[in-house]
């Protein structure tokens, strides 16, 4: 492929970003153009790339690779299989809604939207790159953007979230670093590219530590996913976030770390993964009882959906920890579906939060005779979030268990028994909330509510349109995602 | 070829033509609501003639089946299909039928509410799931189907959401039956891992081969089980069919007496081969059944509420079919799942026309309604001799044969507690009767009237139904053979010979319960009150309903919540406390050494410590372009850090 479509698609955001930097500050309102502009084609780039994606081929599609750093052998490597290809084509989605969400943002327009390009290059780099560096360099890239976006758009405590967050995942990530460095030093390969250290099977690695350079990519994953007990900068940094920020924190970031997972942990130290999957399994386990039972008794709304990632996001890692083909699919599928879920809740709960300038949940009430439309996408998401068959949700949540069920042993039985508690939570924490913001009487305190605007509809459209999709019919979304699971777990 | 394909296209449009109904009419119902009302009942009546024909089909031709992958996971692949037999195409007719009157009925009895038109865009999404759950020919795509029913049942019982008991009751409805879910699923998953296929043929001949071990046998299908406890309201699940009365009256008929709550019998029906093939199992399916079955009774006679009576009668029914199911009598359970459709779902239907005349619930407030609703009084006595097992109306017939079957096969235990519940049914139901229906009239009945025709006429047609639709069954025309012949779908059922004894005993019982009522509540020579006066402790207990749900909610959603806060709780203060602990220790640490000396890792590690602990207290007063110096000092040491990390890597 002479079009290097991923570098395209990887650095326009870049080209947006300077145009909106070089625009002087009287035209400051065109940024938002600018950058819905740039999101659109990055949009249409994701689509196209999935239209001439084979779906048959399970190997790495539109591979770019040029020596960078010769001395180190550090590579510019790109490439997408049917793992990427989802989160790719969702990190464009949100982006454009993202983006579409935040068009009444007027403090300092032209630094918000700049910076939110260059967190799509960030989000889309960490998703296409193929050389450890430059993983790397895509996954810190990440954090500055929503750094300032949480400590300069967020609510009342965003200095404290945004500090919490910036500094909880750059320690996860420099220990992944080490990690990475001691398999550059270590595997007498002298390579970071990805694909070479997965397929070599004489990765010269002792056993002991093998397992010690998992624990350590596992600090950096497992803090970005968030897994229990690494969570707690998670409530925080959605809650204060700005929504749009929530929306990509929430559909995006998160899934970083559990791609992570799957991309490099579990092909490069394929062993070490096995002798750390029950360990993974069990905090997993926990995490998904653990944050359905927080999210059921939370005030704020934006903490409510906050605390129910970390229990869905247990359901993407409990599949990961099981190593099948199944349980690994349920798990994308799932990062996929929790992308489009929840990161439709977080757009659902903004656009309520600019109308009654509240997020706490006592504060609600009878929405659904004031903004029946509102009220509607957001039983639709719930129902959606809560597992309903159907809807996409569903396809995730079953997979995970019935590919940790068919392991067959006790240990996995007993982790599906326990788990499936979750969905049980799940339904007791979503339909409680619908209960107290949608029906029931008008609350008193809300009046004069702005209208439900197409804006609005238009930017949760799509996400509609995708859960019912995937929901009933996942099978094309699906193939391409087991064809590279397939071949992930028997490199 | 061509033959088979024409079939399995008019058994696929029973599903989908409500679906598309539901589309259409969701897509126009804010502004169209009465045309939505009628398009929603046109296309459930196609329904109905597409189903009978589905009969005549399976009847002539015999049972067929079609699937196809719907994707692959792994090695696996997961397929969709349906497959029309006896017993589904039986199921289609029962659904269509009820659903069809249900909404012609709603017509008159919903039109004066505000969301008249949305009520009809449920009930056709309802229609679709619930055929659809009927058509499935594997557990997986019967679960789909059956947690869609449970959302639809969800919405409509919440359908007035301004109440809290409407919206409470609907939250309960689907969490309890979630619960049982979650055991059903797991069966589901178990079936899977033992056969590796989810198809209902295949696994049933792959039991039948006897390739599957018996534990596996005996505990999937006692999970499985656990689903129609839930869906079925059978004991301990129970709890949320009474509270979903709360729904408007044609769901509680639809939904809640004909449709889904049978569910939970067709899944049982539907998977008899693999329950006959473990007597465990079979005798858990038959003890949960007959002691909900005595156990709602039992609360029904001291109830109010019309529509209460009528849904612990029906929890009280549904605990028949169910253990009939389990004592092995596959045809009679199935048999009184189909008359008791109708003639339940006339008595909701009824006692919807009563509460649209007098405008409550409460039949203490209601009387002499006899007088001022034709229609409505013979049509729900109609009903009421039926469900009581009056001689040659439908009831009758089936239960019989249930009774029958218990008494041939020498289970004299269920046949005592049924034909005890049956002497029961009789009396409350005819308690309701003369109270409703008999006597002078009330304050309340005073301006009642006849209801519309769209409401008298599915009341006359049920009716009908209610007297001869236990005809098909009825052993002296062989009825009972030819139906268990049409419904058997290749499993060996044992034929019962008529029986005399069990007839007569419970057709004696079902006159005195009438009899008893009668000289309690119509000529009043019996005080009402004797069984508050003499045994006051259990009539208490059955005032409240065993105390069931103050059971549940001491024991397990109290301490639920309280759990959750200590979670909480532990999640502010204990996980992210520690990061601040660890903050504070390392100030004091790192005061005198310097960065790099610590070593690589506790040097960072103190360093983000300190830097957490510090932010927290200063940062929050600095503006945000201070904040961003912050951040470029950080990548600056992070920088500095990588670059010592190389160094002394030695490179």
């Amino acid at each position: 492929m002479n079009f290097n479509i991923l570098s395209i698609l990887t650095f326009l955001p870049i080209l947006g970003m300077v145009i909106i930097a070089v625009v002087p500050n009287k035209f400051e309102r065109s940024a938002k153009w600018i950058a819905l502009l740039n999101s659109l084609v990055l949009l249409g780039l994701s689509i196209y790339l999935w239209t001439i994606f084979d779906k048959t081929n399970a190997l790495m599609q539109f591979e770019e690779k040029f020596r960078w750093v010769p001395g180190v052998n550090i590579y510019y490597h790109l490439g997408i299989d049917g793992v990427s290809l989802p989160m790719v084509f969702l990190t464009c989605l949100l982006t454009v809604l993202g983006i579409l969400v935040s068009w009444n943002i007027d403090h300092k327009p032209k630094v918000f939207f700049a910076l939110m390009l260059l967190l799509t290059t960030g989000m889309l780099g960490v998703f296409v790159a193929l050389d450890f560096i430059l993983f790397y360099i895509f996954w810190e890239l990440v954090l500055l953007p929503m750094y300032f976006l949480i400590a300069i758009w967020g609510s009342s405590n965003r200095m404290y979230a945004a500090i919490k967050f910036f500094l909880y995942t750059l320690f996860g990530s420099v220990l992944m670093l080490v990690g990475i460095l001691l398999i550059f030093f270590n595997s007498g390969l002298k390579t970071f590219d990805i694909l070479e250290l997965a397929n070599s099977n004489s990765l010269n690695l002792a056993v002991n530590l093998q397992n010690w350079i998992f624990f350590l990519l596992f600090m950096g994953f497992a803090i970005k996913v968030p897994m229990f007990p690494f969570h707690t900068w998670l409530p925080d940094a959605h809650t204060e976030a700005p929504t749009a920020g929530s929306v990509l924190l929430a559909g995006i970031l998160l899934k970083m770390g559990s791609y992570g997972f799957i991309r490099i942990s579990i092909p490069i130290l394929p062993d070490a993964a096995k002798s750390w999957s029950p360990a993974i399994a069990i905090l997993a386990v926990i995490g998904i009882i653990y944050g359905a039972l927080a999210s059921l008794i939370q005030k704020d709304l934006k903490r409510l959906v906050a605390f129910s990632s970390v229990s869905h996001m247990g359901f993407v890692m409990l599949g990961i920890s099981m190593l099948t083909p199944t349980a690994i699919n349920g798990a994308v599928l799932q990062m996929f579906n929790h992308g489009c879920i929840t990161g439709m809740l977080f757009l659902l709960v903004g656009m309520i939060y600019d109308r009654t300038h509240t997020r706490l949940i006592e504060d609600m009430g009878g929405l659904a005779n004031k903004l029946p439309l509102w009220a509607g996408i957001l039983a639709f998401t719930s129902f959606a979030s809560l597992g309903l068959p159907g809807l996409s949700g569903f396809w995730g949540e079953f997979l995970v268990l019935f590919g940790t069920f068919n392991k067959g042993s006790t240990f996995a039985k007993v982790m599906v028994y326990i788990s499936i508690l979750g969905i049980v939570l799940g339904a007791a924490y979503l339909l409680w909330m619908l209960q107290r913001v949608i029906f029931g009487n008008a609350n008193e305190k809300l009046h004069d509510l702005k209208k439900f605007s197409w804006l609005e509809f238009i930017t949760l459209a799509p996400l509609i349109a995708i859960i019912i999709l995937v929901g009933v019919y996942p099978a094309p979304i699906l193939n391409i995602i087991n064809n590279s699971v397939n071949y992930i777990l028997n490199m | 070829m061509t033959q088979i394909i024409q079939i399995t296209q008019i058994v696929w449009f029973i599903p989908l033509i409500p679906f598309i109904g539901f589309i259409i009419t969701f897509l126009i119902f804010k502004k169209f609501s009465n045309a939505v009302s009628k398009i929603s009942t046109i296309f459930s009546g196609i329904c109905v003639l597409l189903s009978l024909y589905s009969v005549y089909l399976v009847y002539t031709k015999g049972s067929f089946s079609t699937e196809i992958v719907w994707y692959i996971t792994g090695k696996y692949y997961i397929s969709m299909g349906f497959v029309a037999d006896g017993l589904s195409t039986m199921m289609l007719v029962v659904v269509s039928i009820v659903s069809f009157l249900v909404h012609l009925y709603s017509i008159g009895y919903m039109h004066k509410d505000s969301r008249f038109g949305l009520f009809f865009v449920y009930l056709q999404l309802f229609s679709a799931s619930m055929l659809g759950l009927v058509l499935a020919n594997n557990y997986l795509q019967m679960y789909i189907f059956w947690e869609l029913v449970g959302l639809c049942s969800y919405l409509l019982i919440g359908f007035w959401y301004e109440k809290k008991s409407a919206s409470d009751a609907a939250k309960k409805a689907f969490l309890t039956t979630r619960v049982g879910d979650v055991g059903m699923m797991i069966g589901i998953l178990l079936l899977f891992l033992n056969t590796g296929t989810l198809g209902f043929t295949k696994i049933f001949e792959l039991v039948e081969k006897g390739f599957i071990s018996g534990s596996v046998i005996t505990a999937s299908s006692i999970l499985l089980f656990c689903g129609a406890i839930g869906k079925s309201a059978q004991f301990p699940l129970h709890v949320w069919l009474p509270d979903a009365m709360e729904g408007p009256t044609p769901v509680s008929a639809l939904i809640h007496a004909a449709t889904m709550v049978a569910a939970g019998v067709y899944l049982v029906g539907r998977s008899f081969p693999l329950f006959f093939a473990s007597p465990y199992a079979m005798t858990v399916v038959a003890v949960i059944g007959v002691f909900t079955a005595i156990f709602a009774a039992s609360i029904a006679i001291v109830q109010t509420d019309i529509k209460k009576i009528l849904a612990y009668s029906t929890i009280s029914q549904l605990g028949y079919m169910i253990f009939a199911l389990g004592l092995g009598a596959y045809v009679a359970g199935l048999f009184h799942l189909m008359t008791h459709a109708f003639f339940k779902a006339l008595l909701f239907l009824g006692s919807g026309s009563v509460i649209h005349a007098t405008g409550t619930q409460e039949i203490t407030e209601m009387g002499g309604l006899a007088k001022k609703m034709k229609t409505t009084t013979w049509t729900f006595i109609t009903g009421a001799l039926s469900l009581s097992g009056f001689p040659l109306l439908a009831g009758f017939w089936s239960k019989d044969e249930i009774l029958g079957f218990a008494f041939d096969n020498g289970r004299y235990i269920f046949f005592a507690i049924g034909a005890f519940t049956a002497f029961l049914t009789a009396f409350y139901m005819f308690r309701l009767v003369f109270v409703v229906f008999g006597g002078s009239l009330s304050q309340k009945s005073e301006h009642a009237h006849e209801s519309p025709k769209t409401m008298t006429i599915p009341l006359i047609i049920l009716a009908i139904f209610a007297i001869i639709a236990g005809y098909i069954g009825a052993p002296f025309i062989k009825g009972n053979i030819a139906f268990g012949e049409f419904i058997k779908n290749g499993i060996h059922i044992k034929h019962t010979e008529f029986n005399f004894m069990p007839m007569v005993i419970s057709v004696l019982l079902a006159l005195m319960g009438i009899l008893l009522s009668y000289l309690m509540y119509q000529k009043k020579t019996i005080p009402k009150d004797w069984l508050y006066k003499y045994v006051k402790p259990y009539y208490t207990t059955l005032k409240n309903k065993y105390y069931i749900d103050e059971f549940y909610s001491k024991v397990i959603i109290r301490p639920g919540i309280k759990f959750a806060n200590l979670i909480n709780w532990f999640d502010k203060n204990i996980i992210d406390g520690f990061i601040n602990i660890i903050g504070k220790a390392t100030v004091i640490i790192s005061k005198g050494i310097h960065l790099f000396d610590l070593g690589v890792i506790d040097g960072f590690v103190n360093w983000t410590a300190n830097e957490t602990y510090n932010s927290g207290k200063r940062l929050r007063k600095l503006q945000t372009g201070n904040v961003s110096a912050y951040a470029i000092i950080m990548f600056a040491v992070c920088a500095v850090y990588i670059i010592y990390l190389i160094i002394r890597f030695k490179f």
